[in-house]
């Protein structure tokens, strides 16, 4: 899905903003939540780890921690309580572990 | 010696009105919290630069919402208020906090936690999707964000909040599918006396009704949940439910808002070691406390607001003011023992209401005993019912921490949030037992997840 | 009405790893008819909050032939046990740090002498430590390497092996708490707080932290010190570390360990212990000791400073002065044997403790040395 899931209804004349989800630049508004910016731009926010399904939040509140999402050097954010700020890139898979032993 | 050390968790309705009144009593509360701004969920403020006014954003209640905003703006600069901060365990009198990665323990006097609730769900084939969101989550999409969760959105639970959200969301513009109630009509005349309690929300609520029909958007009652369909990668396409008549109903969506009532949120007094106790009606483990908020732990801990048990915003400021008096009183401050009577009956009050509520909307345990094997249980882990009920069998696992430990039901990041209440269901009806002897998950810390960079910077 | 009465060859007090796994060499091995009785539930104090660390390195010589033993068994337990432990044999690193370059020496010491006794080691030291395991922090500067140890998982364990037992015919009592314990005739008579009675010429007690009150109705008071490990795990994370890791060092607060499981979890013990009271069974972690855990971590392997921890636990574990287990027959009365104070380093020698207890107790004589096990010891220090 490249549409967005969610569906803006009102404060539709906030400055625009950009964010870099797995190297895809897209637009989003000051004052959106991370989740808000990446699901109006896309379907989902991450791959789950124990299905090869997705996954796109639930709680919106911080309780669930269903919305993770990674920083380029892997620390993770919290899509839903993180504010979008312009510049910002993100990742929707865990970045391979840097720290992985060779036998 | 210094002035007794009060430290308050959360600042929603419950956690402001306890703060005003510390802060009344001539004492400065620390008040903790995890929000960028006062509030709580219900009262949840917009971001800065959203423009939509009170009525808005809280409709009726929008004159409570802004009393509370503006008594705790009014309180800024007499309290100690950590905002976007985590309270992540209680031990030996202290709270440790986590902020980013700084970290502080901090002693306490008096502890009143008002740390609110999350939504309660009973799981439903397919409500790991994406496009699954709890009730509450999609009334923050709206309130906070001003975004409807999906283009077509499904509202499927009961309670009060299954009204109103979807009537907001109708109201905002958004295409709602269908609201589907688990309860039935008829439950709702049972339930007629005790909702009497407080004729105004309850007009409130059926003005909500009303504007839903008015709205021709399709509102079922007495509805079972059947599963939520779609594509485990791009998302929900649709709900069915079965109807009274054992018809089955369809409808398309991209979105689900579910959600069954609300559950407080008590890891926090479960960490402070407060007792818990069955509680029949809602058919969950409470913290105990008195009707003041006195809980019954080894340090002083008050609980107020849906935190303790949920009664709704009305009475989190009534009990937030209770425990704060209550904590004064211990602390030996004079207080005004008339303004405890009257907000003691105000709780009660809400109290009946609460109970009418219950009734009127409740908990479907009995969907669990009938959830296929293959259902997702724990959303974080991916166990499924049938998982659960395996291991039952092989390891006679006749308890929730026990069948946690063994299945990893309820271990995963969301601390059993959101699957702690459907699992004892499924083990009480698997196991042919009543759910008081099923247990409840006991609280682990970290209340949310800690970073291991925590106080990395010291 | 009297009170009823349980009859067997053996009776086990005691439902954590070694009891259970006693009771199902009794039963599996030599047939004898075991009753095994818990005060909780089945491994649910330090038998199920563990570490999981399966590792041989590190034990003391003298103790790397029960040591080599267990690790057959674990090998073969899913066959053996009809159940899924984890049991993975992914290796077990220990490292030092710079601040103490004698470990080197001793490290190099311990592996010749293990290498004798059946336990191959590696010693790698810096690139080739640090292209192997690039997790590891500029402080580690050396790193003692044992392919054939691992990890698995302590909560479901105790409670394979007791049901493995169970199934072959042994008995087990759960919430049955003993209060008094004695030697009438030839039959021991212990008797619950309920009122049950269990009968059995043969007593073993495996009960950790609460044998002490146990023994000492046999003249031979223990003194056991209970504690609670500090355990933590993060959010689950691409599977990248094989071994599971330790650090050697003789400061306890630096002794942080971590594994990840195949899920991809983090599993991280150590460095701190906080004092616990047996009676009420149920113990917390102190936050402090959970922030000194992640400070000790980020040292010895900065990369995992990014993750998280999501649940924190422990249990009830019961130590030694000595660091030694109890282990063997008693000195004052026959058919008494014991198994207990394992002092935080039961779990990978476990079922080799139980296979041996039940060939000692089925046979009369075991190839596995005991003697630095010995009851008697406690009273001559």
């Amino acid at each position: 899905m490249s549409q967005g899931r969610f569906v803006r209804l009102a404060e539709r004349d906030r400055s625009p903003i950009h964010i870099t989800i797995d190297g895809t630049r897209v637009q989003a508004m000051e004052g959106d939540t991370l989740m808000v910016a990446m699901l109006t731009a896309g379907g989902t926010l991450r791959q789950s780890e124990f299905t090869d399904g997705n996954r796109a939040g639930f709680c919106l509140m911080g309780a669930c921690q269903d919305c993770w999402v990674w920083t380029d050097s892997g620390h993770r954010l919290r899509a839903c309580s993180t504010i979008a700020e312009d510049g910002m890139s993100v990742t929707t898979s865990q970045p391979g572990a840097s720290w992985a032993n060779h036998g | 010696m210094g002035q007794p050390r009060v430290i308050i968790v959360g600042a929603g309705p419950a956690g402001v009105r306890a703060a005003e009144t510390i802060v009344a009593a001539g004492l400065t509360p620390i008040v903790i919290d995890e929000g960028r701004r006062a509030g709580g969920q219900i009262y949840r403020r917009q971001p800065e630069n959203f423009r939509r006014a009170y009525t808005d954003l809280y409709g009726t209640e929008a004159p409570r919402a802004k009393s509370v905003h503006d008594g705790f703006d009014a309180l800024r600069d007499r309290i100690d208020y950590r905002a976007e901060t985590l309270v992540w365990n209680i031990a030996d009198g202290h709270v440790w906090t986590a902020s980013g990665t700084a970290q502080e323990a901090i002693p306490y006097d008096a502890l009143i936690l008002c740390t609110g609730a999350t939504d309660r769900l009973m799981p439903m084939a397919g409500w790991d999707l994406p496009g699954t969101y709890s009730l509450g989550g999609s009334q923050v999409a709206l309130k906070a964000q001003a975004v409807s969760i999906g283009s077509q959105v499904v509202f499927l639970g009961t309670g009060p909040l299954l009204y109103l959200v979807s009537s907001q969301y109708i109201k905002a513009g958004a295409k709602v599918a269908a609201v589907l109630d688990t309860s039935s009509f008829t439950a709702r005349i049972t339930a007629l006396p005790d909702l009497l309690a407080l004729p105004s929300v309850l007009w409130n609520g059926i003005a909500l009704t009303r504007a839903i029909k008015a709205a021709g958007v399709p509102l079922l009652t007495g509805v079972t949940p059947v599963a939520i369909s779609g594509d485990a990668r791009t998302g929900v396409t649709g709900v069915t439910v079965r109807l009274g008549d054992g018809s089955e109903r369809h409808f398309a969506a991209d979105a689900v808002a579910m959600g069954y009532h609300l559950r407080p949120e008590t890891q926090l007094a479960d960490l402070a070691r407060c007792t818990f106790a069955f509680d029949e009606l809602t058919r969950q483990y409470l913290p105990v406390r008195d009707p003041d908020g006195r809980a019954d732990a080894p340090t002083p801990l008050y609980l107020a607001g849906d935190g303790a048990r949920v009664l709704g915003a009305r009475s989190a400021e009534a009990s937030g003011k209770l425990a704060a008096l209550a904590a004064l009183s211990d602390l030996g401050q004079p207080v005004d023992q008339g303004a405890i009577i009257m907000l003691r009956r105000e709780v009660g009050r809400y109290g009946r209401f609460a109970r009418g509520l219950a009734k009127a909307f409740p908990w479907p345990h009995q969907q669990a005993a009938a959830l296929s094997d293959d259902t997702i249980l724990c959303r974080c882990e991916c166990v499924t019912v049938g998982d659960v009920r395996r291991t039952m069998d092989v390891t006679g696992a006749a308890e929730t921490n026990r069948t946690k430990a063994f299945s990893r039901v309820g271990m995963g990041r969301c601390q059993g949030r959101y699957c702690g209440h459907a699992a004892a269901e499924v083990i009480a009806a698997h196991g042919e037992f009543p759910v008081a002897d099923a247990g409840r998950l006991r609280g682990q810390a970290p209340v949310k997840p800690l970073p291991i960079a925590i106080g990395e910077a010291e | 009405m009297s009170n009823p009465v349980t009859h067997s060859d053996v009776l086990i007090i005691g439902g954590g790893l070694m009891g259970s796994s006693a009771a199902f060499f009794l039963r599996h091995t030599h047939g004898k008819s075991v009753t095994l009785i818990e005060s909780d539930l089945v491994g649910r104090q330090a038998s199920g909050t563990n570490f999981g660390n399966v590792r041989r390195q590190g034990r003391p010589i003298h103790q790397l032939h029960l040591a080599n033993r267990s690790l057959e068994i674990w090998r073969k337990a899913n066959e053996l046990l009809g159940a899924d432990v984890e049991y993975l044999q992914s290796g077990h690193i220990r490292v030092c740090y710079r601040e103490r370059p004698e470990n080197i020496g001793k490290m190099e010491e311990y592996a010749v002498e293990a290498r004798q006794n059946g336990l191959d080691l590696e010693i790698l030291t810096g690139n080739a430590l640090r292209d192997r395991f690039p997790f590891f922090g500029t402080d580690v500067v050396a790193g003692s390497y044992s392919a054939m140890d691992g990890h698995a998982n302590p909560r479901l364990a105790a409670p394979a092996f007791a049901r493995a037992a169970q199934k072959l015919g042994a008995q087990v009592f759960e919430n049955t708490r003993i209060g008094h314990v004695t030697k009438v005739g030839t039959d021991f008579i212990a008797t619950a707080k309920d009122g049950r009675v269990f009968k059995a010429p043969v007593l073993l007690i495996t009960a950790g932290a609460w044998a002490g009150e146990l023994s000492a109705q046999f003249g031979e008071p223990v003194k056991l010190t209970a504690r609670s490990p500090t355990m933590s795990v993060t959010e689950p994370v691409p599977y990248a570390i094989a071994p599971a890791v330790g650090v050697m060092t003789p400061l306890e607060v630096e002794t942080v360990y971590f594994r990840q499981v195949a899920r991809g979890n983090i599993v991280l013990g150590g460095s701190t212990r906080a004092p616990a009271v047996a009676e009420t069974y149920r113990s917390f972690v102190k936050p402090q000791n959970t922030l000194t855990q992640l400070q000790q971590l980020r040292r010895l392997a900065p990369a995992l400073a990014r993750l998280n921890i999501i649940r924190v636990w422990t249990g009830i574990e019961g130590y030694m002065d000595d660091s030694l287990p109890v282990m063997g027959p008693s000195a004052t009365t026959s058919g008494l044997f014991y198994a207990f104070g394992f002092s935080g380093s039961g779990f990978q020698i476990g079922p080799g403790v139980g296979q041996t207890m039940a060939e000692l107790i089925a046979t009369g004589a075991t190839g596995i040395d005991l003697s630095h096990y010995r009851v008697e010891r406690m009273k001559a220090g």
